[in-house]
């Protein structure tokens, strides 16, 4: 997993995220098992209690739960990581819209570039 | 949680040269603290004063509640700044050296990571790079079950992925109720594996706060906040 972070935001908010999008893509699929703490934050490099922060943040979101001798699993509940999703799909769209506002392009010319690089893709 | 260190008005003069100004300051069990400031900022003088190589001028420095004394250096795990082994012994000799002196000593956690490293024991430490030096004497340091582990600049001077490693050591050797306080310039390296930072500026701190509440009320990281603080 790649684990970089932004310097703008806290640590355990962005290891939320990328523990989220391993969740949604798949890497940790739905009723897996999570690595321990120690191995977690090992693999990303930081401190430990920012590790403990970030899960029990997912687990107050209802994404991962604990099961008090063998460890955190993933949900099994297919439409709260649909949810999750699309949660962070709509973080990185607003992201992109802000930016192509930045840029100057309008609505139809974001909506367009879209169109566009589709048809590439397609082809 | 209970508190490991504590400074109170805590002051320490060489000659004419004020060191430390009157430092306070808590740490609490179970933390990796910074221990962040320029040059000549006191944080040496602050971790000598922990653990007895200095005395204080004023105040005072209480480790677990009692002055540093033999007692309080056997839960106390120093790595001073300059390798501090004879340069004629072993790595295997230095290990013998730290199991003679520290009960809490585990050899076999040290002869372990000694092995990973691809380090022949029978080296002397004066055949040995500049950065072997620093991961054994590192080596040496974790390898103590210890309650407080004062590290100074454990990874100034060795490269990137030198320091990544002893930054992993760090993390997998400490125990949970453990404290350890780094002191570095290196802030960028070191952030992500805090909990909290103390600046300190001309023998006193000026901040104490956790690296995340920095990040949320500053929109910063540590490393852009002390470049801040102490532009020039």
């Amino acid at each position: 997993m790649d684990w970089t972070f932004r310097a703008d935001a806290p640590i355990y908010t962005q290891l939320c995220e990328h523990l989220t999008l391993a969740i949604v893509s798949g890497a940790f699929p739905p009723g897996a098992r999570l690595p321990a703490v120690r191995e977690l934050a090992l693999d990303a490099g930081v401190n430990p209690n920012t590790v403990q922060r970030a899960l029990s943040e997912l687990e107050r979101q209802g994404l991962v739960y604990s099961q008090r001798t063998a460890g955190r699993f993933v949900t099994e509940d297919a439409e709260h990581i649909a949810r999750a999703r699309e949660r962070l799909a709509e973080e990185r769209a607003r992201v992109f819209l802000d930016a192509m506002a930045r840029l100057g392009l309008d609505r139809i010319q974001t909506v367009a570039l879209l169109e566009q690089l589709r048809g590439d893709v397609e082809a | 949680m209970s508190t490991i260190l504590e400074c109170r008005a805590l002051k320490k003069r060489y000659i004419t040269k004020e060191a430390l100004g009157g430092v306070d300051l808590t740490l609490e069990t179970g933390r990796i603290v910074g221990l962040l400031g320029p040059n000549g900022s006191g944080k040496t003088t602050l971790i000598k004063l922990a653990c007895g190589l200095l005395t204080p001028t004023g105040g005072e420095i209480l480790i677990d509640g009692r002055k540093p004394s033999p007692e309080t250096n056997a839960v106390v795990s120093y790595l001073p700044e300059r390798i501090a082994l004879p340069l004629w012994m072993t790595a295997e000799q230095a290990m013998d050296f730290y199991g003679d002196f520290y009960a809490d000593f585990r050899r076999d956690a040290a002869e372990d990571m000694i092995d990973r490293l691809k380090l022949e024991q029978t080296q002397t430490i004066r055949t040995m790079s500049k950065g072997m030096r620093e991961k054994l004497q590192l080596i040496l340091t974790m390898a103590r079950a210890a309650k407080l582990y004062l590290l100074d600049e454990p990874i100034g001077g060795v490269d990137p992925a030198t320091r990544d490693y002893i930054l992993k050591t760090i993390l997998t050797n400490y125990s949970e109720d453990a404290t350890v306080l780094i002191s570095t310039h290196l802030i960028a390296d070191v952030e992500a594996v805090l909990d909290e930072a103390v600046f300190l500026r001309e023998g006193s701190v000026m901040l104490h706060e956790s690296v995340d509440a920095i990040r949320e009320t500053r929109g910063k990281s540590v490393d852009e906040l002390f470049r801040e603080v102490f532009a020039y």
